[in-house]
């Protein structure tokens, strides 16, 4: 048996960073693997993006269809795609291995680029896991994949994209019920610093003037400055409770669709042992990465929202980035080469980047979705609520990784993706101990679970290259 | 509850699956979660913790709250695509007794 061809770069996640990688590099010779957990090209952004249908692309906007070009770019590539491509374990090594079809198999890359993406801020709020109840983003995954949409639900929370989901869902004909938005006017005026900065983005703030408009055309119900919001239901959503201005509002639905922002998915860069930050204005944790998208590690590279959130098209240039630089590392290209390549890109992905402070002054998060009190969940898979994890600190509890010992917060199969925030959070504000050091889980792999029979696999694979 | 942006009703462009005995019909390339969902299903597996039910929360695999079994296996109903036949059940709870923890 030959050993396959080790690839040059392994990329993960076909998303715009991950695609715009995966092509970057091909397009220098390099012998590249592209790995996505989806069946097709596109990430959650572009997701279905090869395959959607004119009136999808008409209801979603141009902001889907602009990925359409990347994801078919990819098809033009020699580039060796593995879709339905779950990786569980990431070495500093090199070495990748996933799942595909049910079988197991591990690769070794030269340098790997990690374009994983974000994942929805957990939302801890009462009632947020009762049936009924969803992610905006799953909401608008569902959309994109199956042409479904949401029928007279209630979107809650804050951030672009609420507004986004909003204006495709009147584009689909069946408009919200009611959007309850947590940002205060005082928010308004705080980000209202930040516009000055924001002014090189002038159209996509334009672009979000004229959601706004849509959605007011359209007659949707806004209650702004929302505080205590609840979900009420017994075995499924039933209505929505919040107040606005002292005033206890209450709407019946069984579709309530979340959404506080986005955060990096840092499973697979926590795993490694990389080096994160504390972001003090996203409230979340951020592998450190160079101008170059490099990590601590010096063959890994993070491109994308998996890095930072800054959205699709920083993503994409991101991407471009990281990619010539890992190039220029392994010697397939020069460093001017890289530095050539990569200067108009670094100048775009600046001014791209530019409206961030302004989106994430108006659409902070508010302390009581951050930091929940009382019995509302927070570790969504064993059922550990607020009032647990602040209870382990009485007890001695020093960081997010003992609460698992206390309680099981963060072991259950989500491996701690919808809770490790809130924990940080919660744990920082019992201690008064800043969230830096409070630190986040420990991330081991399997990432994803594993079959013993997708085992049995891997171990069958390395007995035949022994043997051969 | 969901509702498709147009309905598919050509019975060439379905797939056909089950899901605890109930027969369902989808378009083709369609996830597990997204048929059950639009079929009116809104929970999919209860927390073996306190048995109350849940449903698909993220859409993306990486909440877990839409496991189900299929051919004695967990898997995550909106990470797997329908195909011919499929027999999709809960995950039996061993340990529940009517929904309760016992």
């Amino acid at each position: 048996m030959t050993p396959p061809q080790k690839p040059d770069l392994i990329v993960i996640g076909a998303g715009p960073a991950g695609l715009a990688a995966a092509s970057q590099a091909a397009g220098h010779g390099a012998k590249v693997m592209l790995l996505d957990e989806q069946s097709a090209p596109g990430g959650q952004i572009y997701r279905n993006i090869l395959s959607a249908s004119a009136q999808q692309d008409t209801i979603l906007g141009s902001d889907y269809t602009a990925g359409r070009p990347l994801a078919a770019d990819i098809d033009t590539k020699s580039i060796d795609c593995r879709p339905n491509a779950t990786v569980w374990k990431v070495g500093t090594d090199g070495a990748v291995t996933f799942n595909q079809n049910g079988v197991a198999q591990q690769v070794y890359g030269s340098h790997i680029l990690l374009a994983t993406g974000a994942l929805e801020r957990p939302i801890p709020l009462p009632g947020w896991t009762l049936p009924g109840v969803m992610t905006a983003g799953a909401a608008q995954i569902l959309l994109k994949t199956s042409g479904l949409v949401a029928r007279d639900a209630v979107l809650a929370g804050s951030g672009p994209l609420l507004y986004l989901i909003a204006a495709q869902m009147i584009a689909a004909g069946r408009p919200p019920k009611a959007m309850i938005e947590t940002q205060t006017s005082g928010q308004f005026y705080g980000a209202m610093s930040h516009i000055g900065g924001a002014f090189p983005c002038w159209k996509q703030l334009l672009k979000g003037l004229k959601l706004i408009a849509k959605i007011r055309k359209a007659g949707v119900a806004r209650y702004k400055g929302a505080s205590n919001i609840e979900i009420l239901g017994i075995k499924r959503a039933e209505a929505i409770s919040f107040t606005v201005k002292g005033r206890t509002h209450r709407i019946d639905t069984d579709t309530v669709l979340l959404h506080q922002g986005v955060v990096p998915n840092t499973q697979i860069t926590r795993s490694l042992g990389l080096k994160h930050r504390w972001d003090e204005k996203q409230r979340c944790f951020h592998p450190i990465t160079d101008a170059f998208g490099q990590s601590s590690s010096k063959n890994i590279s993070i491109a994308g929202d998996g890095a930072g959130i800054l959205g699709a098209k920083v993503a994409e240039y991101s991407g471009r980035i990281a990619a010539s630089n890992a190039l220029a590392l392994l010697d397939i290209i020069t460093s001017t080469t890289r530095d050539k390549e990569t200067r108009a890109l670094r100048r775009s992905r600046r001014k791209e980047a530019a409206i961030r402070p302004f989106l994430d002054a108006l659409y902070a998060p508010p302390p009581e979705i951050l930091r929940p009190k009382g019995k509302t969940i927070v570790c969504r898979c064993e059922e550990v609520t607020a009032d647990d994890i602040r209870s382990y600190v009485a007890l001695g509890c020093k960081g997010p990784n003992q609460t698992k010992a206390f309680g099981r917060s963060g072991m259950g199969p989500c491996q701690g993706r919808y809770c490790g925030a809130t924990v940080t959070e919660i744990l920082a504000e019992e201690t008064g101990i800043h969230p830096e050091q409070i630190g986040s889980y420990r991330i081991r792999a399997p990432l994803k679970p594993v079959t013993l029979g997708e085992l049995a696999s891997l171990a069958a694979v390395s007995e035949k290259e022994i043997t051969s | 509850m969901f509702d498709p942006i147009v309905p598919n009703t050509d019975p060439n462009a379905q797939v056909h699956f089950t899901f605890d005995g109930e027969s369902i019909y989808t378009a083709p390339n369609t996830s597990v979660a997204a048929a059950l969902l639009a079929a009116g299903h809104t929970w999919f597996r209860q927390m073996p913790v306190s048995g109350r039910q849940r449903g698909p929360f993220c859409m993306m695999g990486t909440c877990f709250d839409c496991l189900v079994e299929i051919d004695g296996i967990t898997v995550q109903a909106c990470v797997t695509t329908v195909t011919e036949g499929l027999n999709v059940t809960r995950v039996p709870q061993m340990h529940l007794q009517e929904g309760k923890f016992k």
